[in-house]
């Protein structure tokens, strides 16, 4: 069972934040969705099921860059604050 | 004639090079139904400005090509509204991203634009594309137009309310388990979610990245075939495209062997589903083709594991909307750069897509990863497994897309309901398998006639197989 105070946390990781008014309803549909995932608890997998992965990384040649600047505009003003062509945001680092 | 926004691609192109019809009059005609029924269907978001310079070249390389030209050349589409088109908004249904313009092309869009196709407008679907219904888009749901009173299904409702409704030739949507297909079944339009990495994902706004794959939805397998390899290939901006003969090359006989997995079919479906499906099995058994026996013994908890990982996938990747580049950005005065990160993220998404935040950080936490996301991730293997097992004795393994027609607005309220509607398409998703859904037939709820799909897997890159059975189940009707 999940608790309201798991929830919140949960929340605060993923930088997030659910109202007080909805804490209890999304904890309690948290907890029928967990209810049913957690049917996989029961799930038996055969032995050799954790063979090695398959997967491998695919590289490229760091090459063809596009022109400089090509994008800049179209990216800028997606900006949602600036200051000419440099993105602005709250202070983030302070000395005191 | 047919109405010219009536047809398919094929017969589309077929008139705009017999000269019976121009483009700019196809365009006009899609655009027509579609300014008329949108306020009623909402399957737009958005219809798009007549691109007079895109109309002018597809006609004038119709003339020039003649039946050389690309088939797609001068064909209105409509694209998903998490698909970027540059200069566009791309919001996918998301108030996170309602002003955010698209500033390069996805690589199917640069390819449809090679083809000369046309962009008719961006299609409604649910927040993110998490959802089955479209309830969860930002802006409204869209309507089913064989009921407007019920779903279309989702995510990529709009495009499949737009192709059932004849506002557009054809669609694209975007399959994360189940968005394509499930939405085409309820509409009675054929859906395709091509095999993992043969369409790039380059420019798609991405929910689970090891699942989502564009597909397009379309009036018949044929056009389905014919969006499908217009837009797939490798491309060196997703390095999870696969070329041609990655796997196996398998033949597609004649008489096809048509797995079922009795044992997954005996409770949950609607009894004239069931029976609709049973019908159309047997007239391919008439038609020569064999019924075999299938067992997929861990598909009984794929829905599970399809819960855990992609809410795993969707959290990361929507952990880069953070209000700082780009799409909504709150700025209380009050607060520092992580107050700013939280309201422009509490604000921005929708409530399931809130919900899948969190249950992906909770099956990716420390304490919990390996009784969830190991184990589904686990299970997904042996998912797989059992199907390539499955196909040493079967060609395509079919079963109903979804267990009941299209549902009524609000009757899925609980989450896991919702969920439940994805319980035979997510197996493709978590295998990488191509999958199609084909109408099967009608069945009627409340006086109102709705259509339901027949659903069919193929091994990896056996996509001409499910063209195949396709064609024959549209024959068989």
């Amino acid at each position: 069972m999940a608790t309201i105070e798991e929830v919140k946390k949960l929340a605060a990781l993923a930088r997030i934040k659910i109202g007080e008014a909805e804490l209890e309803k999304f904890t309690s549909e948290f907890d029928t969705i967990l209810a049913y995932v957690g049917q996989l608890e029961f799930l038996q997998l055969p032995a050799s099921s954790s063979q090695p992965s398959t997967l491998r990384n695919v590289m490229r040649k760091d090459e063809e860059p596009h022109a400089g600047g090509e994008y800049t505009q179209k990216l800028v003003e997606q900006f949602p604050q600036r200051e000419g062509d440099a993105l602005s945001v709250k202070q983030i680092i302070f000395h005191d | 004639m047919t109405k010219s926004n009536e047809m398919t691609i094929v017969e589309a192109a077929r008139v705009l090079r017999a000269k019976e019809l121009t483009v700019r009059e196809l365009w006009d005609a899609c655009a027509i139904a579609a300014y008329a029924r949108n306020p009623e269907l909402h399957a737009f978001l958005e219809i798009f400005e007549a691109d007079d310079a895109a109309i002018t070249a597809a006609q004038e390389r119709i003339k020039r090509e003649g039946e050389a030209a690309p088939i797609l050349c001068g064909i209105p589409l409509a694209i998903k509204d998490n698909i970027l088109i540059e200069g566009k908004i791309a919001s996918a249904a998301s108030k996170m991203l309602e002003q955010y313009r698209a500033a390069y092309d996805a690589t199917v869009i640069k390819k449809l634009k090679e083809a000369g196709a046309l962009f008719l407008g961006r299609t409604n679907m649910d927040e993110f594309a998490m959802g089955s219904s479209t309830e969860h888009s930002a802006f409204g749901p869209t309507k089913n137009p064989h009921d407007t009173a019920r779903v279309p299904g989702g995510s990529s409702g709009g495009s499949a309310a737009a192709v059932a409704a004849h506002l557009c030739i054809a669609a694209l949507g975007s399959d994360t388990g189940g968005s394509v297909r499930q939405p085409a079944a309820l509409t009675g339009i054929v859906g395709l979610k091509p095999t993992y990495g043969d369409i790039s994902r380059c420019g798609l706004i991405a929910l689970g990245s090891s699942l989502d794959q564009i597909g397009p939805l379309a009036k018949t397998t044929v056009d389905a075939r014919i969006l499908y390899e217009a837009i797939r290939g490798t491309d060196a901006l997703d390095a999870t495209t696969i070329p041609d003969g990655l796997y196996e090359a398998r033949e597609v006989p004649e008489h096809l062997r048509i797995g079922v997995p009795r044992h997954l079919l005996e409770e949950g479906i609607d009894a004239d589903v069931r029976a609709a499906f049973d019908t159309t099995l047997e007239k391919l058994t008439r038609a020569g083709h064999e019924i075999v026996k299938v067992k997929l013994p861990t598909s009984s908890h794929a829905l599970a594991a399809y819960y855990i990982i992609m809410p795993a996938e969707a959290s990361t990747n929507l952990a880069r909307f953070d209000g700082m580049r780009y799409g909504h950005a709150a700025h209380p005065p009050a607060g520092g750069l992580l107050d700013d990160y939280i309201e422009s993220r509490t604000e921005g998404f929708g409530k399931e897509t809130l919900r899948r935040i969190l249950l992906g950080t909770f099956v990716l936490s420390a304490g919990y990863i390996d009784a969830y996301y190991r184990k589904a991730d686990a299970a997904r293997a042996v998912l797989r497994r059992e199907y390539e097992n499955a196909f040493k004795s079967c060609d395509v393994i079919a079963f109903p897309t979804t267990p009941s027609p299209a549902f009524a607005f609000g009757e899925k309220s609980d989450p896991v309901a919702m969920y439940l509607e994805d319980i035979f398409t997510v197996s493709a998703n978590l295998t990488g398998m191509p999958a199609i859904s084909v109408p099967m037939g009608m069945v009627e709820r409340e006086g109102k006639r709705l259509p339901v799909g027949i659903h069919f897997t193929a091994p990896h890159q056996t996509e001409d197989a499910l063209f195949t059975i396709g064609r024959i189940v549209e024959d068989s009707r």
